[in-house]
């Protein structure tokens, strides 16, 4: 652990964001106000919540002073500042925003030459723990819900399907490309809107998502499933690409409304929507890329513009989505940002820890004190199955004295070649099918899946049941005591079997996926 | 190529689909296909054996004792397995184990009347001459031994949990003793049998063996079943690889092991989550001494009705559902599942937390809840929700006690301390579906009720539940 500053008044920085196109400020005075009770002094520099409709009285009436915060000990921003406000931090200052480390190394690389730490929010790990931390999942949540307005205002219809004595009028069909966090907001906002919403995503498990919002979940039918490790989108194959554009251009000609969402960190959006699909929409039909600042999921986005193609399709471009709704977006992410200082204040007493044993401050830390600390080690989410699944390893049972291990194998390996060396040479055979077949039990039921327990159990019991062919071998030999005795065991041996084997089917009957 | 030489290849290729069968089984997908290749395997070990059979010595009267033996077999197997209720799935595979297990006692007793009752007989001297008739000796007394273990133990496992005698632990004076000393006498009479193979020998084996499997089982209260059950499982398996050295079949040694490692893998598992000795387990002694009277004043519990429930359910937007066995023993998981499909078409986030050892059976919850047809995915496993509980509106606890039991992590010297529990303490709201106040299995009183977020909803889950559910109904039709 490294206490940055004991014992001293802390102060934090709140930023204008000198970007007139930025609307957004990293704290409201309600957030101001957690702070304080955190034990930290606020400066809020001058205007900086005027585009977001906080007027710096509101921010005094919160406890804030209104002064020039580049001379606090935390600065708290939206976007990265340029290096004309950067050389005016002070030594040991933490600087905290989102500073996406992963797009611009050279931002890396020049806040690593200043004696600072700089914490990055668009960073944080996507676990369970962190959802409170987490911008990106905020900022995607108000973007989402912004791109149907957007799209809304450029449609020259409506969304809902109305039968008036007019006239019938169809709803208008939306398709959502993507169903992160974005994409759900999306969902749920022209669902409700009255639209028909169909969403496509190449992760199988967010169908339920999608339905759950009155989404249709339209599957990209291929061999390569995702089922991710970081909870994000990644790269996918050739194979599925070419159905997925099938699926696309299908839909396109289709559909009035495109909504893109889909980015993989730290790479250039994939390109979803081709200038042949948008050539095949109908007049009229708006596209809105949310992936325009990264490059963009449809042929001919201009980031920033809104810009309409010879056929009359509208294609909205803004890389600014979520700043379009400022005053909530700079609540959630002020919010974000008190829950960070909630995890890095343990004491509430104002004095910021940073603990780099815990793997979300660990995986936001870009720069500390002057050294870099990017990238940070790799986190699994806690939902993957895979770092569900229980270790293989028998590791000691916790909590009780480890059993020295060494010494206790040598004792066993010792003990089997005894045994086998010992052994009669047609037992010697047996006993390697022997200790191999345990050897491939303990590994095959490894990954054994908790709710498989009972139909394994059943199954195994079944198999069990392979006494039987011991019973049958004997039968015939020796006296009728050997045959009737052979006669049980097989009834009983079959007994085994078959209700084994049936009851595993019942039961595996009864497993379904919703 | 000879009968034999079939024979042998059908035995290696079924030994490989058992291995794909425990393989597909460990996941949902594969679960099906698993199943097919175990009957696949199982299909052609007994082709292969009969034929091995007939092309042998078998006379005409023995095969239609063989084929009776089988049919009726198959006609019992066949009929339970489609009759049994999934709440009485414990019952049953105790014992079917029970089966396995005498099974084997009846082929190790087969290969004496075969070959040690006849010392001057041709197969005696045949195996004599080889240098092999002691350990043939041997094989019969471990494979009598382990059989008959495993099946008194699996039948006191199946008493105990149909409740036909008592599930609380036999406490007998020095019972670590006595099973270790029933362990010395065997070893001391396996070496004498081997020497002189006297029937009383194997005679005295067989009822020593029959006690200390009942006394096993016996000494381990009702909450620990779970692991008996897996424990049984493995040893009926140990006892198939048994009867397969002594008839020197590689079948039936691979399958045995097989089944034998990944059952006390499985109960290594079951361990872990109690956070119990696997040694003493496997050992028998680990019914754990009843902890001291607990009369620590709690404070008052917080009782609410079904309609208050149904509110706080349709202004939640997270639900977990933590079930234990209260739930099979009410039936209530049809009501549960009804619930669950009502709140989710709500939009209602509704997931099932399973603590490991959660019912009679490992997985006892899983196939309860697939039986009601509540989607598997929602269903998930202890590590997969503990640490979602602080963000969730309102945990149900249903029949569940000692595994929410806040105690097990907060109270050091509480009897189920260390062991690790669903955290539903830290949701918004619990709601503990129970029949009284009285503790629970493993005798301890649970603070969880006297939480201030927790509230009590006394009666029969299964009622409870259907009322909270005509409840949520009504509120929906009123929409």
């Amino acid at each position: 652990m490294v206490n940055i500053y004991r014992g001293v008044d802390v102060d934090i920085g709140v930023i204008r964001d000198p970007d007139p196109g930025e609307r957004r400020v990293a704290a409201t005075p309600a957030t101001v106000a957690q702070l304080v009770k955190l034990g930290y002094q606020v400066v809020v520099e001058p205007g900086a919540g005027a585009a977001a409709s906080f007027s710096d009285e509101a921010f005094a009436e919160a406890g804030a002073n209104i002064g020039d915060p580049l001379t606090a000990d935390i600065v708290f921003t939206i976007n990265p500042p340029d290096a004309s406000r950067l050389d005016r931090l002070a030594p040991g200052t933490t600087l905290i925003g989102m500073l996406s480390p992963r797009l611009s190394p050279e931002l890396v690389e020049d806040l690593a030459r200043r004696p600072i730490t700089a914490l990055s929010m668009d960073a944080v790990p996507r676990i369970s723990r962190a959802q409170s931390l987490d911008v990106l999942s905020s900022m995607a949540n108000i973007a989402g819900y912004r791109a149907v307005v957007e799209a809304a205002h450029a449609f020259g219809r409506f969304f809902t399907g109305q039968v008036t004595a007019a006239g019938k009028v169809p709803p208008a069909k939306v398709l959502v490309a993507g169903a992160g966090v974005a994409g759900l907001a999306a969902i749920g906002a022209a669902g409700s809107l009255g639209a028909v919403v169909r969403a496509t995503d190449p992760r199988p498990e967010v169908a339920d998502q999608v339905r759950s919002l009155g989404g249709e979940y339209l599957s990209v039918e291929a061999a390569d499933v995702e089922v991710s490790a970081t909870g994000y989108a990644k790269e996918m194959s050739d194979d599925y690409n070419e159905r997925a554009a099938r699926l696309y251009a299908e839909q396109a000609s289709e559909v009035d409304i495109i909504i893109t969402t889909a980015l993989i960190p730290g790479r250039p959006a994939p390109r979803l929507i081709t200038a042949r699909m948008v050539a095949a929409m109908k007049a009229g039909s708006v596209i809105v890329d949310m992936a325009a600042a990264n490059g963009g999921n449809v042929e001919g986005t201009v980031a920033g513009e809104v810009i309409v193609t010879a056929n009359g399709v509208t294609i909205i471009g803004y890389t600014d989505l979520a700043g379009r709704l400022p005053a909530q977006a700079s609540q959630l992410y002020g919010t974000n940002l008190v829950n960070l200082m909630k995890l890095m204040t343990p004491e509430k007493d104002g004095q910021l820890v940073l603990d780099f044993d815990d793997v979300v401050q660990r995986s936001i830390a870009v720069v500390r004190d002057g050294e870099l600390t990017w990238p940070p080690p790799a986190v699994s989410v806690s939902a993957a199955p895979v770092a569900a699944a229980p270790a293989a390893a028998p590791a000691p049972v916790k909590q009780r004295k480890p059993l020295p291990r060494l010494p206790l194998i040598g004792a066993g390996a010792g003990a089997l070649f005894l045994l086998t060396a010992l052994a009669p040479a047609a037992l010697r055979g047996h006993l390697t099918v022997f200790a191999l077949a345990i050897v491939i039990g303990y590994y095959v039921i490894g990954h054994v899946h908790h709710a498989l327990h009972t139909p394994l159990m059943s199954v195994t019991n079944a198999i069990s049941g392979i006494i039987v062919v011991g019973a049958l071998l004997q039968l015939g030999h020796g006296g009728s005591l050997v045959t009737a005795l052979s006669f049980v065991a097989i009834l009983l041996a079959s007994i085994n079997v078959f209700g084994g084997f049936a009851v595993t089917r019942r039961m595996l009957a009864m497993f379904t996926r919703s | 190529m000879t009968i034999e030489a079939a024979a042998q290849a059908a035995y290696i290729v079924a030994a490989l689909l058992f291995i794909l069968a425990l393989a597909g089984l460990s996941k949902h997908e594969t679960a099906k296909a698993g199943n097919t290749f175990g009957i696949a395997g199982m299909t052609l070990a007994l082709v292969a054996t009969i034929g091995l059979a007939v092309a042998g010595t078998l006379r005409p009267v023995d095969l239609a004792l063989l084929v009776t033996a089988v049919v009726i077999g198959a006609a019992i197997g066949l009929y339970r397995a489609a009759k049994v209720e999934m709440t009485g799935m414990p019952e049953l595979i105790a014992l079917l184990h029970s089966f396995v297990g005498l099974a084997a006692v009846l082929v190790g007793w087969n290969g004496y009347l075969h070959v040690e009752a006849h010392l001057t007989g041709e197969e005696a001297l045949a195996l004599d001459e080889l240098g092999v008739l002691g350990i043939h000796s041997a094989e019969v007394f471990i494979g009598v031994f382990i059989g008959a273990v495993t099946f008194t133990g699996s039948i006191v496992a199946y008493l105990k949990l149909s409740a036909k005698i008592k599930s609380s632990p036999l406490m007998l004076p020095g019972k670590n003793f006595l099973n270790l000393g029933a362990l010395a006498v065997f070893a001391v009479l396996t070496t004498w049998f081997v020497i002189d193979p006297q029937l009383w020998l194997l005679v005295a084996v067989t009822v020593i063996a029959l006690a200390l499997g009942w006394h096993l089982v016996a000494s381990i209260g009702g909450g620990d079943m779970p692991v008996v059950v897996s424990m049984l499982n493995s040893y009926s398996g140990w006892a198939a690889a048994a009867a397969g050295f002594l008839l020197e079949n590689d079948l039936l040694i691979v399958t045995g092991a097989l089944v034998g490692s990944s059952g006390a893998y499985l109960s290594y598992i079951m361990c872990k989550a109690m956070n119990r000795s696997f040694i003493s387990v496997i050992a028998g002694g680990f019914g754990i001494e009843a902890g001291p009277a607990d009369d620590k004043e709690y404070g008052e519990h917080r009782e609410i009705t079904a309609e208050g429930v149904a509110d706080l359910l349709a202004a939640a937007s997270t639900v977990v559902i933590t079930p234990g066995y209260g739930m099979a023993v009410a039936q209530a998981q049809y009501g549960v599942a009804e619930l669950t499909r009502v709140l989710r078409d709500r939009g209602v986030d509704v997931r099932f937390g399973i603590h490991p050892v959660a019912g009679r059976l490992p997985g006892h919850m899983n196939v309860l809840l697939a039986e009601a047809r509540v989607p598997y995915d929602i269903v998930l496993e202890m590590d997969e929700v503990n640490d979602d509980f602080s963000g969730t509106s309102v945990v149900l606890v249903i029949g569940a006690n000692d595994t929410v039991n806040p105690a097990a992590t907060e109270d050091p010297t509480s009897p189920i301390a260390g062991m690790p529990v669903l955290k539903v303490w830290e949701a918004e709201d619990v709601i503990v579906f129970k029949r009284s106040m009285a503790s629970g299995y493993a005798g301890v009183q649970n603070p969880l009720f006297f939480r201030e977020n927790t509230a009590m909803l006394f009666g029969d889950a299964k009622d409870r539940v259907e009322d909270i559910l005509r409840a949520v109904t009504e509120r929906v039709g009123a929409r």
